[in-house]
């Protein structure tokens, strides 16, 4: 069985991200910069579904810039097998589902697993881009994944807005991690010393044959809408006369 | 001169209110293209819900109906919109961004080789939209590249469009081809509530972790909500903990809301639960910690001990 888990470089989640004065950026000095969160989840999910295997062969991808090695050691450590980075930079969610499909193609994974959302950009798009790219079917914002004994299907749980929905799913297919998947796992320090050893492939984008124009065009960034300041009050008393008398909301 | 397409988001033989919501952000884009307004209702079963969808103010109502919809898959239903989309003249699709639009929205996209912005906040008149990134510490302006566009637009950014009159409904004859592997419905757990629905109600009151238990949702802040009339919303860690479920998670990644009056319980007010609320109109933070960062988003902040300040709030706003 082969498992292929998309993962993505992003600052860290506790990072106040702030807008360059000039709108068309965000201040990066200072930046911590880590796996996505879900994507860790998504890896953890990758690396419980090998330990129950045992013949399961665990492949991470990355779409990005060569700094972008430092999150496949990351998730190397954490006990992937190889990883491979599609050198792109600035791919917008498009050009991310075309480069991992080709990849999907070339590694004829069982199972493409990766997280809901990048917490930059917030897009909550790739997964079922690339799934209807390869003809999978897709199971999106996942938080139990059950395999069947024969490997063939899975059936996952997805929480939606009503609820948790349960669905089945035949292999291979996309599946995008919601937080409640799983706690992902601490690299130990054994687990990164043998990543330094483990493969880890660069392939040109442009050697994939895909058209890489960007669909979706930032023109400006801008912070959002300042709040009035807000004070404390007192008491309950205070509170409910406040929104009485003051906001009117009660 | 392009169409605009409204994706009719339906559940139970009902028309949520974010259909109407996507309905009136599809009618605004279509000023700006020039032309008509469809609203696609697809599904096993559509009669009634066909004569529903046609009051909600679009130029006409067109309906897919084929048993393989029943559930209304990703795959299958991206699949059938995607025909009608070539079939119709559309220029720009409009999904509300639910879990639902955000399941299929992006799998549309992909069939049409369209280009796609999800959450979107705003339309503009020049054809470029915004969305927040980073947890919605960023708008961004975006353009889109290539027709048709597809969109999903956050159901706090825009007013439902008004019912007026009663649309023409044409039934399409479009082929819906369900493959061997499309993916299959099993069950769904949903919450039954009384309660407005979280993402529509006028206040909202969460409660975070400092309520400890699941128990005192329902002994201590459920009598709070249901004194305001509100919706019950919940943080991450609350969620986490088991104490309510998922539904009622508001964030960067679970529900955004921005009701006239948010009330935030326990909650210490991390990033990613802020940008699920700081646009609500009126927020109130009750929270033992005076440091805890919801309260630099709060309207009015009360440091005070949960336990004994919401039950005395409760007993104070049924005073009257």
């Amino acid at each position: 069985m082969k498992i292929l888990v998309s993962v993505k470089r992003v600052p860290d989640p506790e990072t106040t991200i702030k807008v360059n004065p000039d709108g068309n950026g965000i201040v990066e000095a200072g930046i911590k910069w880590v796996v996505n969160p879900f994507d860790e989840i998504a890896i953890e999910e990758a690396l419980r579904i090998k330990e129950k295997s045992g013949d399961c062969e665990v492949v991470l991808v990355t779409i990005g810039g060569s700094e972008s090695q430092e999150q496949l050691r990351t998730g190397l450590a954490m006990g992937a097998d190889r990883a491979v980075l599609v050198q792109a930079e600035g791919a917008d969610p498009t050009a991310v589902a075309k480069l991992l499909a080709k990849v999907a193609e070339k590694e004829q994974p069982n199972l493409m697993l990766m997280g809901k959302q990048a917490i930059d950009d917030d897009s909550n798009e790739v997964g079922q881009m690339l799934a209807q790219l390869l003809g999978w079917p897709q199971a999106t914002f996942i938080s139990v994944l059950k395999m069947a004994d024969d490997g063939a299907s899975a059936e996952v749980t997805r929480e939606v807005d009503g609820g948790l929905e349960v669905d089945r799913v035949k292999l291979p297919a996309v599946i995008t991690a919601d937080l409640r998947l799983n706690e992902p796992r601490y690299a130990s320090l054994p687990g990164i010393m043998k990543a330094r050893k483990k493969p880890l492939e660069e392939i040109d984008a442009a050697s994939l044959g895909v058209d890489l124009q960007p669909r979706i065009v930032i023109k400006s960034m801008a912070p959002p809408p300042e709040r009035k300041a807000g004070r404390i009050v007192e008491s309950v008393d205070d509170l409910v006369n406040a929104l009485r008398n003051e906001a009117k909301v009660l | 001169m392009a169409n605009v397409l409204i994706y009719g988001e339906h559940l139970h033989g009902q028309i949520p209110k974010a259909t109407a919501i996507a309905v009136g952000a599809g009618k605004q884009a279509a000023q700006n293209l020039g032309g008509q307004t469809l609203l696609a209702v697809l599904g096993a079963d559509i009669g009634a819900l066909a004569e529903k969808a046609a009051k909600l103010g679009t130029d006409k109502v067109v309906t897919v109906e084929d048993p393989a919809l029943e559930h209304l898959m990703a795959d299958v239903t991206a699949a059938a919109l995607a025909e009608v989309v070539k079939a119709q003249d559309v220029g720009l699709i409009v999904f509300a961004a639910t879990t639902a639009g955000k399941d299929i929205a992006p799998r549309l996209a992909a069939a049409l080789d369209a280009p796609i912005a999800s959450d979107v906040t705003a339309i503009n008149d020049d054809g470029t939209f915004v969305r927040p990134m980073w947890a919605g510490n960023v708008f961004a302006t975006v353009e889109l590249q290539g027709t048709p566009k597809v969109v999903s637009v956050r159901t706090t950014a825009f007013e439902a469009a008004a019912e007026e009159g009663s649309a023409p409904i044409e039934a399409l004859s479009v082929s819906v081809n369900k493959a061997d592997n499309a993916a299959e419905f099993v069950s769904i757990e949903e919450t039954k509530s009384d309660r407005p629905v979280l993402t529509e109600a006028e206040r909202v009151v969460s409660g975070g972790r400092g309520l400890k238990n699941a128990e005192n949702f329902t002994t201590v802040l459920e009598p709070l909500v249901d004194a305001l009339g509100a919706a019950m919303g919940a943080s991450r860690a609350a969620v986490d903990a088991g104490y309510v479920p998922n539904d009622l998670q508001v964030g960067q990644t679970g529900k955004v809301v921005a009701p006239n009056l948010y009330i935030a319980v326990g909650i210490s007010g991390a990033i990613q639960h802020l940008a699920g609320m700081k646009d609500s109109k009126v927020i109130v933070a009750i929270n033992k910690d005076a440091e805890a960062p919801i309260f630099t988003v709060a309207d009015y902040g009360l440091v005070a001990d949960l336990f004994e300040a919401v039950p005395e709030l409760t007993a104070k706003v049924k005073e009257g």
